[in-house]
């Protein structure tokens, strides 16, 4: 069952700024507080208060289990994928293969207090963004979970 | 080339296989089924073949590191770090490849037999996934050589397995026990985590070669002692901190609880990890080690002791793979408390490490196998109740010869890979203290008296009608249990090839903590 008028808008108007402010955390992982896991989490929590504003119903119009399913799987695929071209490139797994290179996240940092650039770290923001992706999909799957055990709702 | 590429990075790929492999099943798994399994058993058989070559390299070229995110794998200390491997490495001896063989070799037996056992269940997607994830966090414990990744590792062990323990839905009881499981599991990693935590504070370090090169045993290091062994003997189930292997052994699938054996021994790996290489002579080791004799001992008898009136199969089991556990702390035990004397260590020490350790790859394949066929009769006659099961050797022959052999192993009796365990234990915990040893061989028979009740009223007596439809399980199933069956044969049939190819060196490996620090650090930085 739907909320009131004022909780559906104040959560639509919401929706996007919470978006917005987790993959803010996440893409900063590598410069401030936070990260792919922080960042997931926040992103997740726009899906509950929509869930919370919004019936049933409509949530899983909106979203299927397969869509949370493959979200999550995309992430940790994009994860690992990132370490083994590492060992295909000749270094190890995990090696920063994208470090200083110059191009996505590939700026030097110049020793010394800066601003934060960010440009830098090479793998590391892009292992945040895949933690992200996968944090995202697994909790909206948890939630989604929780949701059919919500009065009426059915399983899948 | 690529011959080169692969020797080079095997310890990364022990993990990256399995995990990637673990990664896809969801997605090969919606294409079509029998890709997924024909995937799954790849996967397992590549980490087998991956656990194979390491296996070979470590035993003929000595300790192998590897060094994450380093330019080479060799490369432990970064150049501009004042000496100190910062990195997450995987220190790799033949202890750790001892593990990890036994551990791959269980895990393949094991997926070929869920293939078809467990082919009944829903959700079969995320099932072999997370038996693939409980196989990474399992190689991932006895390979690391860092104390926060062998904290990250276990996590990974233990919601896996807390996972698969609940998979099998009955009337809430395996969630229950999944529960139980996944509590007990988080409060041991809260403890190992808080004693990472104090190694930290002290050493600045989380490298179990850097920790242990300066270990200065004071109280803080006591504590953190205390901590790690009461949380690894929890995840190892030993008796006191053993209530629950008989629910989560008990309710999860066979296959998965074949695994969890496995996985408890990973646990029991890094308490003999942590008195061995992070402590070693430094701590007061007739003590820790009369501790862990006393661990042991009490293991062994409450274990046996408790299966013997238990009317569920697989809860019997899970109470003398208890008693089981405690013959191989029993024998590291003793090796243990005669650590700092050489003349002693000579004369038993080293023979009862041996034991104790060769009992561990012993016990993983016999109590592998016996579950295997516990879950075979339950796939068949849908029952673990001792009295109402009967009459079933007329029509499974070929999983009451498994049975046997398990069930012969496990009592000790030779020419069965128990057998030749035991007796290693026997002789020289004799030495030790006479009275030990009759303890031990106490529990044998009273094993061997548990497993004939069993076994007669699993197989023996007339056909029952309830069991009319009952046939030989299908082939996978057979073979996962032939495997293994074959192996505990041939470990008792050639036990001192065995020793002298990965046993001795495991032991010696283990006792010898100044060339594990050299293999990180340096020749004696």
């Amino acid at each position: 069952m739907n909320m009131s008028r004022i909780v559906r808008s104040t959560a639509n108007i919401l929706f996007p700024f919470i978006l917005v402010f987790g993959f803010y955390i996440i893409v900063h992982g590598h410069l401030t507080p936070g990260g792919g896991f922080q960042g997931g989490a926040v992103a997740a929590t726009g899906f509950v208060l929509l869930l919370v504003a919004f019936s049933p119903d409509i949530i899983r119009d909106k979203f299927s289990f397969n869509s949370m399913k493959y979200t999550e799987a995309l992430g940790l695929l994009l994860f690992i994928i990132t370490a083994f071209v590492a060992i295909a490139l000749g270094t190890t797994f995990f090696f920063n293969w994208l470090a200083n290179g110059g191009i996505i996240f590939g700026e030097s940092v110049a020793f010394g207090a800066n601003p934060g650039i960010l440009n830098s770290a090479g793998t590391i923001p892009l292992m945040n963004v895949a933690v992200g992706i996968e944090v995202i999909g697994a909790m909206g799957l948890i939630i989604m979970y929780m949701l059919s055990g919500i009065e009426g709702g059915n399983k899948e | 080339m690529i011959t080169g590429w692969i020797m080079e990075n095997l310890p990364a790929l022990l993990l990256a296989v399995p995990m990637l492999g673990a990664i896809l099943t969801p997605l090969v798994g919606k294409v079509s089924e029998k890709g997924r399994n024909a995937w799954v058993l790849l996967v397992s058989l590549a980490a087998l073949c991956v656990a194979a070559l390491l296996t070979n390299e470590v035993l003929s070229s000595g300790t192998v590191i590897y060094t994450f995110g380093a330019g080479t794998p060799a490369s432990a200390i970064p150049a501009d770090s004042g000496g100190l491997p910062f990195r997450i490495i995987f220190t790799v001896d033949a202890m750790s490849v001892f593990m990890a063989i036994s551990a791959s070799i269980v895990g393949f037996a094991v997926t070929l037999f869920s293939i078809a056992g467990d082919s009944k269940m829903s959700g079969k997607d995320s099932f072999y996934a997370l038996l693939l994830l409980m196989q990474v966090g399992i190689l991932g414990m006895v390979c690391t050589g860092d104390m926060f990744n062998f904290f990250v590792f276990l996590e990974i062990n233990s919601l896996a397995g807390a996972a698969l323990v609940a998979s099998r839905v009955d009337k809430g009881y395996a969630v229950e026990a999944g529960l139980k499981y996944a509590v007990l599991s988080t409060l041991g990693g809260l403890l190992v985590l808080f004693a990472v935590g104090l190694f930290y504070g002290q050493y600045d370090a989380l490298n179990m070669a850097v920790i242990a090169d300066s270990m200065q045993f004071g109280v803080l290091d006591k504590i953190a002692l205390v901590l790690l062994l009461v949380a690894l003997a929890m995840k190892s189930g030993a008796v006191p901190m053993h209530f629950w292997t008989p629910d989560a052994y008990s309710m999860a699938p066979s296959s998965v609880t074949a695994f969890l054996v496995v996985a408890s021994q990973a646990s029991l790996y890094g308490v003999f990890r942590v008195v061995f290489t992070l402590y070693n002579v430094t701590l007061d080791y007739a003590t820790i080690g009369w501790i862990i004799i006393i661990l042991g001992v009490l293991s062994m008898f409450i274990g046996v002791t408790m299966a013997i009136p238990q009317k569920d199969v697989k809860r019997l089991m899970a109470y003398h793979a208890v008693s089981q556990t405690g013959y191989m702390l029993l024998g590291v035990g003793v090796g243990l408390a005669v650590l700092g004397n050489a003349a002693m260590m000579d004369a038993f020490g080293m023979t009862a490490m041996e034991g104790g350790l060769f009992h561990i790859i012993n016990h993983a394949m016999y109590k592998g196998l016996l579950f295997l066929t516990a879950g075979a009769i339950f796939y068949q006659a849908g029952t673990r109740n001792l009295n109402k099961l009967g009459g079933l050797g007329h029509e499974m022959k070929w999983t009451m010869v498994f049975f046997i052999i398990g069930a012969l192993a496990i009592a000790g009796i030779p020419p069965f890979n128990g057998f030749a365990s035991k007796l290693m234990i026997y002789e020289s915990v004799f030495m030790f203290s006479p009275i030990l040893s009759i303890i031990a061989m106490v529990v044998s028979i009273l094993t061997l008296a548990s497993f004939v009740k069993v076994f007669h009223s699993m197989f023996m007596g007339p056909k029952l009608p309830e069991y009319e439809g009952v046939r030989e399980v299908p082939r996978y199933m057979l073979a996962g249990m032939g495997i293994l069956a074959l192996l505990v044969i041939l470990f008792g049939v050639f036990p001192q090839q065995v020793v002298d190819f990965l046993i001795t060196p495991a032991a010696t490996a283990l006792v010898d903590q100044g060339s594990y620090i050299a293999a990180v650090l340096g020749g004696g930085a």
